[in-house]
């Protein structure tokens, strides 16, 4: 148990001065809400708890040696520049490599269109930053990204989500959806995306599906934001074009991307790949935001891809993960109640579980946690509108096949024990 | 003096509850005490024992620190702490009890019934549902025996919305309480002392765009008006206290607790429920009962701690 004996300054301000704030803090700050579904997730993080909710990579399996003898490179050659601040959009042959890397997921740029970022999360930020002004409408997949949700929500954007099936985004509900929109006067500025192995959902965009959304975008003069964080934990099949290419450089396409998946998250190293009059203001976000992304998170990335093909290690984690996603399809398989249903995901992190209508899965994550000590993200945590109270969002990287096994088997039986009580309620009558 | 500052643990209200504590221990430290600051957990007898605070500052909400679990252990340790004893916490904590006690002293709370859920498993409980919606009316509340923050409470508007509001309940306790939905201002009244109990201003909590005072209201700063003493007329105001004090005394209340009243349309105020450990977060009532009282938080809690006892 922590204890805490510091002597520190001590605060004056006493709850009854914390009002004061209210009426001071700015429309963006005020506009992240707290929530039960926060709160209960801490509960998460206790190590009693089989959680499925994160979306950790494994990180076990990167190599010591590897580490150690890149850090060693670096430190021997590199050391002053990678301990000094460094250009905004990033070191340039890393930018270089990226473009290369970028060729694998069916996506071509030019160095001068590559801007590095502190994640894919910055990317993410800057682009919406960069475009959405308080109201503008940003249109995104139901579910999206949870992680999306704070900053959607921070520059006070107005979500309207597109449903989704196992082909991806369904583009065909997005055209009478524009149309509504701009019947009522609102000004949609992005549509926000992640086609491959989508989070929360796990599922990829069809190829019919990608090209009709750039025609889109091209015909309505749309930008898309591209989030590509999964498209290399692939575990069979060949990557379909990405947006980026499918734009042929007519410039309505933004991608971001990372190496979170493929090397590791602790280097906060991804990337924006954005037409030059839009990096160069996403170059001004960025200097507003930490001025350059961590220098010596880049240098290693850039050592590196300098010694090792990262494929290898990719191909290492896919196995691991592969092997994690049949436990759980075969857990879901045994455990769940014929009345759930999931995705088959063939890569990416997530499988997404919807249980029958009565069952809220906020509720449902304070039962788990109670009685069965096992956790997963509610999915009302994928929408901005109230939607996904009967899903949820399941992790598969983090945890090895038995404890997922276990993971599944647990939710299981608060899942069964539900729906037998609801049973016994006359079902609703 | 060393104060133990007891908070955290692992109810659903962990994360409010570590809000209240850092405020309790920021108080503390400012009035010049020594702050032992305690994440509760597994190892709490042990460091208890080895540190041997003077006293322990109990600011645990829901299950373990609500329901005269941590309460029940300072007495075997014999270290005094704040607030209620353990048959009080007890009674307080499971509404059930707490409204028969209300009610057997005559202080006005909305008609009810409490169902375990063996009763709808093994008893077809369900079966009564079309009589307990007559009984009560449309809208209902349906709220877990036991639990705080608001979590687990759902507003049935129609019966075919009564069976999730059901589940939703039974998800946080065993046992749920099916109550009369009073319409009506949300008002509380926090209560201090032992013997000679006094109250603070009344407060009103009005929810800015939403059904009623949820978790989202209680804690996101600036989406509930909380207005501190309340605009009542005198008489109304008295009536509220005295509905307040008669709930502390009946449920043999010591140190400080809150009470969570709705005033009807006809100037009546029915008792929801009685908190053993308020909320002392920034966002919460009681801190803005003291500030409207005119005294600091910090000699609140002084009070407080004074307060801390021994022996239910």
């Amino acid at each position: 148990m922590a204890t805490d004996h510091a002597r520190q300054t001590h605060s004056q301000v006493t709850p009854t001065d914390a009002e004061r704030y209210d009426a001071r803090f700015a429309a963006r700050a005020t506009a992240i809400r707290s929530s039960a579904m926060r709160d209960l997730m801490s509960l998460a993080e206790r190590p009693d708890v089989i959680s499925l909710a994160g979306g950790f990579p494994d990180t076990s399996s990167f190599p010591a040696d590897v580490f150690e003898e890149v850090m060693q490179v670096v430190a021997h050659d590199h050391l002053t520049s990678a301990l000094q601040y460094g250009p905004t959009e990033g070191l340039r042959e890393l930018r270089e490599r990226i473009v290369e890397i970028m060729l694998h997921e069916r996506a071509t740029a030019t160095v001068d269109q590559i801007m590095i970022t502190s994640g894919g999360q910055q990317g993410i930020d800057l682009t919406i930053r960069t475009f959405v002004d308080p109201g503008d409408v940003v249109i995104a997949e139901g579910p999206t990204y949870p992680g999306a949700v704070p900053c959607l929500t921070s520059y006070q954007a107005e979500v309207v989500h597109i449903p989704m099936d196992d082909d991806g985004l369904q583009v065909e509900l997005l055209e009478p959806e524009l149309d509504r929109l701009a019947a009522l006067g609102k000004r949609v500025k992005l549509i926000y995306t992640i086609p491959n192995f989508q989070n929360p959902r796990g599922v990829t965009m069809s190829g019919e599906r990608r090209e009709r959304l750039v025609q889109i975008a091209h015909a309505r003069e749309l930008m898309i934001l591209e989030d590509n964080p999964y498209g290399q934990i692939r575990f069979d099949g060949d990557p379909l074009p990405s947006l980026y290419e499918l734009d042929e450089g007519r410039g309505w396409v933004v991608y971001v991307s990372t190496f979170s998946k493929i090397l590791a998250p602790g280097m906060r190293v991804g990337w924006v790949a954005a037409p030059p009059p839009v990096l160069r203001k996403m170059n001004h976000g960025k200097q507003s935001e930490d001025l350059c992304s961590g220098t010596l998170s880049q240098r290693f990335v850039l050592e590196y891809l300098r010694r090792h093909d990262w494929r290898d290690h990719v191909a290492r984690v896919n196995e691991i993960y592969r092997e994690r996603r049949d436990a759980m399809l075969t857990a879901l398989e045994e455990e769940f109640p014929t009345s759930a249903t999931w995705t088959r995901p063939r890569g990416g992190l997530f499988v997404w579980a919807t249980l029958p209508s009565f069952i809220d899965t906020q509720d449902l994550l304070a039962k788990s946690l109670d009685e069965q000590k096992v956790a997963f993200v509610p999915g009302a945590a994928a929408f901005l509108n109230g939607e996904g109270r009967n899903s949820m969002r399941l992790n598969y990287s983090a945890m090895p096949a038995a404890v997922i096994s276990e993971g599944i088997a647990r939710i299981g039986s608060v899942v069964r024990d539900q729906t037998d009580l609801f049973d016994g309620f006359g079902g609703g009558r | 003096m060393k104060v133990a500052v007891l908070k955290g643990g692992r109810s659903f209200e962990r994360e409010v509850s570590l809000r209240s504590g850092t405020n309790v221990e920021a108080a503390l430290r400012r009035l010049g005490h020594e702050v032992l600051s305690l994440d509760v957990d597994r190892d709490l007898v042990r460091v208890l024992r080895a540190d041997r605070p003077d006293a322990a500052f109990i600011a645990m909400h829901g299950q373990g620190g609500e329901d005269g679990t941590v309460q029940e252990l300072l007495e075997i340790l014999g270290i005094p702490y704040t607030g209620s004893g353990v048959s009080a916490c007890e009674r307080a904590w499971d509404k059930v009890v707490a409204k028969a006690v209300f009610t057997a002293g005559g202080i006005p709370t909305p008609a009810s019934y409490a169902f375990s859920q063996a009763a709808f498993r093994e008893l077809g409980a369900a079966d009564a549902l079309g009589e307990i919606e007559s009984r009560l009316g449309l809208p209902l509340v349906v709220k877990p025996a036991r639990g705080g923050s608001a979590l687990g409470i759902r507003l049935a508007h129609e019966p075919g919305e009564v069976p999730a509001a059901l589940m939703a309940a039974l998800a946080y306790d065993d046992r749920l309480l099916m109550e009369r939905y009073v319409a009506g201002r949300e008002l509380s009244v926090s209560v201090v002392g032992d013997d000679n109990p006094e109250a603070l201003p009344v407060v009103e909590a009005i929810p800015l765009g939403r059904e009623f005072y949820d978790f989202e209201s209680r804690y996101t700063p600036g989406a509930t008006d909380l207005q501190a003493p309340a605009d009542l007329p005198k008489d109304v105001t008295d009536a509220v206290i005295d509905v307040a004090l008669g709930c502390y005394r009946e449920l043999g209340c010591r140190g400080f607790a809150r009470i969570d009243t709705i005033l009807d349309g006809d100037g009546q105020a029915w008792v929801l429920e009685l908190n053993t450990i308020p909320g002392l977060t920034d966002t919460s009532a009681l801190p803005r009962a003291i500030e409207a009282a005119g005294m600091s938080f910090d000699d609140f809690i002084g009070q407080v701690l004074d307060l801390a006892h021994l022996g239910a």
